[in-house]
């Protein structure tokens, strides 16, 4: 565990805040804590309880993070349900869904005597979703923690997930819109970044600097970014479209920087249409980046000028977040979670075209006061919002009140 | 508070919990705030103070908010946002002021106001942790000094949410001075006078400051 963890988040936050922290984790001293979920490394699930688990250490909370195994089939059935939760209509066949149930008990067994006793269990996601149904003589409370976006689910999937999901005794949502009715409190806790993270972390003014000509962009001219998976929700060709809009005004740079799309079938045909799409045009940059690649996400987005997620569906958006948190407006498809963190004409601008986004990338581009004092409210209100101790305090806060049924007002003693 | 005892400072955390309850058009809305539980009331009037929401917003409350959103009624949003709660010591009178509202632009519209199906109105209550930070004040000249190192929580628990608790409809730093002598008159009138709606918590935290340090000022 890093020692003074909390203190360096002090140091971003304010001793206020950790204050905080420390007195809700008061009522929660000693308490045997167990976060589950399906893989230790790669994803927003992991980077996010890498971080939870030893602040909740620190702050005296005895909390245990346990990954469950699974085999090829398993990680079938499992990317099938992340997908169909998402809303693609696709069929899962019954052989997979019981290999899915298999997996779940042996996991079920050999994590049996971590979860039994356990006073709060969290179930991240739906591949450890049935441990629940294995562990009938548990004595805590055990709550699904949802991270994907279930606004429009495939319905047969999710009525097979619900039949598990409804044994909990709460939920957790990032937003109301993805929350779906059951019969028990649905807690709503949006996520978060972390300051200290690689991605996230200040870059010394030297490295910055050395960026421009490993990616061979010109220091001299602004620099418009997009950041996300080639995906068609994302409309990164929208982009190209606005940057050749802007393009006929101003000498822009654009990045459009994102993973690889090996195991997405659709990604690829994405990413085709991007190429072609951007030509030879030198000044259009495709970045495929590894998703671990955190450290060259952070120095690209700090030396933009203007951060694009032009999405036309989003979850949370939290390469948003990341944006505004290198000081940066973003200009944003009017959407999703996006719509809680731009507030147009304050973070940034909310778009629904190519063209809407164009005319807000000329206007910031002509009026560089106002991009300069964008970025910085952009900056404070994820500082205030969005970041990793106030995930942690609304985890705290909903751990006392499960402890404490639906009562509306807890005063714990 | 028990008159005269130590000032217990506290604070809250709050956490949101969707109900389920949605409503797409505006005669939705007004049936659901029908049923809908005061709790899901007080969030959607004072709930932004506490979650995640940008400091100046256009309008207070979610309710108006929506109406300019998503319903893209100006009208309306102008009317809702001008609903002030602190005005009302029941929620259940707030309940009733705002399906009027909402009743007056329904019999005025020609048709019923609607929204995306993208942009729905989701019903949220919430649940408020209240604990102790252990700091006592003795006397009401501390007040002042501490203020400033108090949380949004504590502003929000002590300012706002005692107006919830009995004596309903006051403050607990009013009601704490009170009990002291009848030299705090011009102190207590002015803390009830502050307008604790369209502002946020730090604002809110500097103007209780402001006007503490100033009566203290002229009293000493």
């Amino acid at each position: 565990m890093m020692p003074n963890l909390l203190e360096q988040y002090a140091k971003i936050v304010g001793e206020e805040v950790i204050d905080q922290l420390r007195q809700l984790a008061r009522h929660l001293h000693g308490m045997k804590v167990v976060h589950v979920n399906s893989t230790k490394s790669g994803g927003g699930v992991a980077e996010i309880l890498h971080r939870l688990i030893p602040l909740k250490q620190e702050l005296g909370i005895d909390a245990t993070w346990e990954v469950i195994e699974g085999d090829d089939e398993f990680y079938q059935c499992t990317k099938l349900f992340h997908n169909c939760l998402q809303g693609n209509r696709l069929d899962i066949n019954e052989s997979l869904l019981r290999h899915f149930e298999h997996t779940n008990k042996i996991n079920g067994e050999k994590l049996m005597e971590s979860l039994r006793e356990a006073d709060i269990v969290f179930i991240h996601d739906p591949q450890p979703a049935p441990l629940i149904v294995n562990c009938p003589d548990r004595k805590g409370r055990w709550i699904w923690r949802c991270h994907i976006d279930l606004s429009h689910p495939y319905r047969p999937v999710w009525k097979y997930l619900k039949d598990f999901v409804k044994e909990y005794d709460a939920s957790i949502w990032s937003l109301s819109e993805f929350a779906q009715m059951l019969p028990h409190p649905l807690y709503l806790i949006p996520p978060s970044i972390d300051p200290l993270s690689k991605k996230n972390i200040d870059i010394p003014e030297k490295d910055l600097e050395k960026a421009y000509s490993t990616w061979g962009l010109d220091p001299q001219r602004p620099i418009i970014t997009q950041v996300s998976r080639f995906d068609r929700f994302k409309d990164p060709v929208g982009v190209i479209h606005s940057y050749r809009l802007v393009k006929e005004f101003n000498s822009i740079q654009l990045v459009l920087a994102g993973g690889g799309a090996t195991d997405d079938p659709e990604g690829e045909e994405v990413l085709r249409q991007v190429r072609a799409s951007a030509g030879d045009d030198p000044d259009i940059h495709v970045l495929l980046l590894p998703p671990d690649d955190h450290l060259n996400i952070n120095i690209i987005q700090r030396i933009s000028d203007i951060i694009l997620q032009k999405s036309t569906r989003e979850g949370f958006g939290l390469t948003v977040t990341e944006g505004m948190w290198k000081g940066r407006p973003v200009i944003g498809g009017d959407t999703g979670g996006i719509r809680l963190q731009v507030i147009n004409h304050h973070t940034g601008f909310l778009v629904n075209t190519p063209e809407g986004a164009a005319l807000r990338i000329r206007y910031l581009l002509k009026h560089r006061d106002r991009l300069a004092e964008m970025g910085q409210k952009a900056r404070q209100f994820v500082l205030e919002n969005f970041l990793i101790t106030r995930h942690l305090r609304e985890y705290l806060t909903l751990m006392v009140a499960v402890m404490y049924e639906t009562v509306d007002r807890i005063e714990p003693e | 508070m028990k008159m005269r005892e130590p000032f217990a400072v506290k604070d809250c955390a709050l956490i949101a919990i969707a109900t389920g309850e949605q409503a797409q058009t505006l005669r939705e809305l007004r049936d659901r705030l029908e049923t809908t539980s005061t709790s899901c009331i007080y969030y959607h009037f004072w709930g932004g103070l506490l979650r995640a929401r940008f400091d100046d917003p256009e309008y207070q409350n979610d309710f108006a908010v929506w109406a300019y959103r998503s319903l893209h009624d100006k009208a309306l949003a102008e009317r809702l946002a001008l609903i002030n709660p602190t005005d009302y010591h029941y929620l259940e009178d707030l309940r009733r002021e705002l399906i009027d509202s909402i009743e007056e632009r329904l019999d005025e519209s020609e048709y019923v106001p609607w929204a995306k199906s993208s942009q729905r109105f989701h019903f949220v209550r919430s649940q408020i942790v209240v604990f102790d930070t252990d700091t006592r004040i003795e006397k009401p000249y501390e007040l002042p000094g501490l203020l400033q190192h108090m949380s949004p929580g504590t502003i929000f628990y002590h300012f706002i949410d005692a107006r919830r608790r009995p004596p309903f409809g006051r403050d607990d730093f009013t009601e704490w001075i009170a009990g002291f002598s009848q030299n705090y008159h011009a102190l207590t009138d002015a803390l009830e006078s502050i307008d604790p709606y369209f502002t946020n918590l730090i604002e809110l935290r500097e103007e209780l400051s402001l006007v503490m340090s100033k009566n203290m000022l002229m009293k000493g």
